[in-house]
């Protein structure tokens, strides 16, 4: 166990847009959010997944929306607790322990909006990385339950919800939420500590504290973040160039595009091809795949090492992409059922981002 | 013939154009009051010229964001936002705590608001409001910062407000987020407030560019250098200065680009007190992809990405010139430098004893060890040089142009090819002031329910482009620069889109109406 004050929530943020794979919202507001309820309720308790008592009762809190609206409807620490307290009530249970839901993006330090209730946080989450669905965590591949869930809006509306699949709990979810406004928080998956210390990815939060204090003090000291975040990972380094197009459109209620990627560098003369649906899902390179989800693809700024969410590439930014092995549980034939690339309508199948490299005579780790 | 002013923390500039040509230029020390140094360098700059046949005068200045970074001379703001209370994230909740308390820090929040498609998010309260509106009198608040949820896609909300504020308050100041632009509430807010801080001296200011213009028999219209390049009219800077304060990276790179004819290429500007080192790429400034922060506020405005270095003419030389730098003498240089009688060793002290600078009296630096100067120029050549190489955006020979009034200090850069000092690279500020564009820009959510993504595109073109004609463009030269669409995330298929475009284009030789800015709003 050990306490969260705000002095590090700067690294977990800048970290957890490095989970996020080009997804997750703006961890900015999301450190905003964490760092306000602690200011106000103190720090919070972070306790790791083996220090959770098999009797505990642990839950997910996380937000459900768009980014770009978020950023202008700013989340409040009390409706996170709402959440919580009305799945408590209905449920007839007290929760011991709260949770993320994802380790990548704003969601990672979600939870801490419940500074007020005490509450310790558990350092594990549903992913090990962002995912944009309600479905698409390591408990589904448990058989766990997203409902009964809790769903409150800054309007005062709260939903209650039962599903007999986790996938319709992301369909009626999603259209309660667009309806509201396009921004709720959640408190979902109500697990016991047993089930939790089996399903969830561990140490998520630790990890995203040390990715950004390694980003840090790499700039700091005018090293390169990328190839300390590539070292840090066993990360790939897929490719270092321009942007020289994006196209964004909408399907299926996301944002859907692909961007072109010129090569500098040891890639000169080479092209890139990145394709997203909110997070990067598969990367070409000279038209090969070198990584598909479930791993992590991600877009740094190759000077800064600042990472580029999808929905802010942009033509001209000088980008190195990495690939970084996804946790085991998603290479699962159950695992890719969920979250392979045939998941999100590609034609082809998951292969993992080392062998692929390893293929391509491309070093892992370290260049 | 337009006459082109760059009012510097240091030095104020000052640049005769006619067309493309650089006619006469000077440069004075900047004073407290602003208007000695526009006064000593116009006069000069403009010796045995008619002043009639002074089209324009453009003016670039720091002096806005110096008040911010220095939290001086701003005045007290009542932010008020209408949202659903109560707010974790009030306004100005990650401002440097100095900076806030400096305006009051005095906060209130009220229902109100839009959602992301324009439909209300709350009705608006207006008692509440009311209430407000008699706290902030009893206070004695003169400048109102009024912000509401998504108030650039459905500004209704802001304007009955400030209808409201101004019954009860008559007279008071107010400035709307609405008019600040961009989607983000928090940036936008907090730019409001600035704007609404910065406000009284902004009027002190631009009275005091009018008046000394005035007097020097100078009668062609003055305009402001904003933030991207392009420029605003007096009456618009009074109410809108906060779209000015990022202007000296643009002017500066503008105006090596014009000056070397670099088109693509690094800049160096080594000022008084800092060295900026920029990326040139069509002859315009390479963007930040970050936020940016002015003065520990956080911003979402575009704004050159510079990178910023402790190193200028006033720079204080230690430990036997194995460090030069951060701290600078500033304006004091003229006194307090060895060159100049003062007893203080900076930068320009040693460009001047190595024979690459002739700049006061030499006698009085010939006393300085050569190891020290050695070691001094070494420190900061070596920086510049590695500023360049992180700047660099490939690993080809980049051009790499050098300005500002430490330009001459520098001497040789080591390891890099192609350095080029234009001609009058000590006033490069105020010939890219002279060269400001007018633009037009739309950002916000359009709803594509009945219309496809190319429809909503077109329009979106359209209104910039004659925004940009109606701030005073040429339409000839009127293109669009940037334009981006994001589908807005997690929505139901194609019900909104955020679109972005801007669009600028050269002042028309005849400005018809410089109302400029602000026509449309």
């Amino acid at each position: 166990m050990k306490l969260v004050d705000e002095s590090v929530l700067a690294d977990i943020t800048l970290g957890s847009t490095i989970l996020g794979a080009g997804g997750g919202g703006d961890p900015y507001v999301g450190m905003l959010l964490a760092r306000e309820a602690i200011r106000k309720h103190g720090p919070v308790q972070l306790v790791d997944l083996e220090e959770v008592p098999d009797d505990a009762m642990v839950v997910f809190i996380a937000g459900m929306g768009a980014p770009g609206v978020l950023v202008e409807k700013l989340p409040r620490d009390q409706d996170a607790v709402l959440a919580l307290r009305e799945l408590e009530s209905f449920l007839g249970i007290r929760f011991t322990h709260v949770a993320p839901a994802e380790a990548g993006g704003l969601n990672a330090v979600t939870p801490f909006a419940t500074a007020s209730t005490g509450l310790p946080v558990v350092d594990a989450d549903g992913m090990g990385r962002a995912f944009p669905s309600l479905e698409m965590v390591t408990p589904t591949l448990y058989g766990g339950m997203c409902t009964p869930m809790a769903f409150v809006d800054e309007h005062g509306n709260v939903v209650i919800m039962k599903s007999p699949t986790n996938a319709w709990a992301e369909r009626i979810g999603r259209a309660a939420c667009v309806a509201s406004g396009c921004h709720v928080v959640m408190a979902l998956y109500p697990m016991t500590g047993r089930d939790a210390k089996a399903w969830l990815v561990r140490g998520v939060l630790t990890l995203a504290e040390s990715l950004g204090r390694t980003i840090r003090e790499t700039r700091l000291a005018h090293g390169s973040p990328v190839d300390a975040v590539i070292e840090a990972q066993r990360g790939v380094r897929l490719f270092e160039g321009k942007i020289v197009e994006v196209a964004r459109r909408t399907e299926r209620g996301w944002t859907i595009g692909e961007a072109s990627i010129e090569g500098s560098g040891a890639f000169a003369g080479e092209t890139f091809d990145l394709h997203f649906q909110n997070e990067h899902l598969a990367a070409m390179r000279n038209g090969e795949i070198v990584a598909t989800t479930p791993d992590l693809i991600m877009v740094m700024a190759t000077e800064s090492g600042e990472p580029i969410p999808a929905e802010e590439i942009r033509y001209g930014y000088r980008v190195t992409v990495i690939g970084m092995p996804c946790d085991d549980r998603w290479r699962t034939e159950a695992g890719l059922a969920i979250s392979g690339p045939r998941c999100f309508g590609y034609d082809f199948d998951y292969q993992p981002v080392e062998e692929l490299a390893a293929h391509a005579g491309q070093p892992v780790g370290a260049r | 013939m337009k006459l082109g002013i760059d009012v510097g923390g240091t030095n104020t500039d000052a640049v005769l154009l006619d067309g493309r040509t650089v006619l006469s230029s000077a440069k004075a020390p900047t004073t407290a009051d602003v208007i000695g140094g526009i006064l000593a360098s116009v006069r000069d700059t403009t010796a045995g010229h008619d002043l009639s046949q002074i089209e324009a005068v453009l003016i670039g200045t720091t002096h806005f964001i110096n008040a911010i970074t220095q939290a001086r001379e701003l005045a007290p703001v009542a932010a008020v936002r209408l949202s659903t209370p109560p707010q974790l994230l009030v306004p100005m909740v990650d401002w440097p705590p100095a900076l806030r308390e400096s305006i009051g820090n005095h906060v209130f929040i009220v229902h109100g608001g839009s959602q992301f498609d324009g439909s209300p998010l709350n009705r608006l309260d207006e008692p509440a409001l009311i209430e407000v509106a008699h706290r902030i009198g009893e206070l004695g608040i003169e400048h109102i910062a009024l912000s509401a949820v998504f108030s650039p896609v459905n500004p209704d909300a802001e304007l009955r407000a400030a209808e409201l504020l101004a019954a009860e308050l008559p007279g008071i100041s107010i400035t709307s987020s609405a008019d600040i632009g961009r989607i983000g509430l928090l940036e936008r807010e907090s730019a409001t407030i600035l704007n609404a801080c910065l406000r009284p001296m902004a009027g002190r200011v631009v009275d005091g560019f009018e008046r000394v213009l005035g007097e020097l028999g100078i009668n062609a219209p003055i305009f402001l250098s904003q933030n991207d390049g392009t420029m605003m009219n007096l009456d618009y800077a009074r109410k809108f200065p906060i779209f000015t304060i990022a202007s000296g990276p643009t002017n500066s790179m503008r105006g090596a680009a014009f000056l070397s004819g670099v088109q693509d290429g690094l800049v160096i500007d080594v000022g008084g007190t800092t060295s900026d080192v920029g990326m040139l790429r069509h002859g315009f400034p390479r963007e930040s992809t970050v936020a940016l922060s002015l003065g520990g506020v956080r911003s979402n405005f575009r704004m050159p990405d510079v990178l910023s270095l402790g190193i200028g003419g006033g720079s204080i030389v230690h430990d036997d010139g194995r460090r030069v730098g951060p701290d600078s003498v500033g304006f004091r240089l003229s006194t307090e430098a060895m060159v100049f009688g003062g007893a203080t060793m900076t930068l320009t002290d040693l460009a001047v004893a190595a024979g690459i600078a002739d700049i006061g009296d030499s006698a009085a630096v010939a006393g300085i060890p050569r190891s020290v100067i050695e070691a001094g120029l070494a420190d900061v050549r070596g920086r510049i040089v590695e500023a360049v190489d992180r700047a660099k955006l490939s690993a080809a020979d980049t051009p790499v142009v050098v300005v500002g009034g430490g330009s001459v200090l520098l001497g040789e850069l080591p390891g890099i090819k192609e350095v080029i000092r234009p001609d009058r690279a000590e006033v490069a500020n105020a010939v890219g002031a002279a060269f400001a564009q007018v633009g037009g820009e739309v950002d916000r959510i359009f709803s594509v329910v009945n219309s496809s993504r190319a429809d909503v595109l077109a329009a979106a073109h359209e209104q910039a482009v004659a925004r940009a004609i109606q701030a005073g463009a040429d339409p000839a030269t009127v293109r669009i620069v940037e334009t981006e669409d994001v589908p807005l995330t997690h929505l139901p298929d194609g019900t909104a889109l955020r679109v972005r475009v801007k669009a600028i284009g050269d002042l028309s030789a005849k400005p018809a109406q410089p109302t400029l800015q602000g026509a449309h709003r």
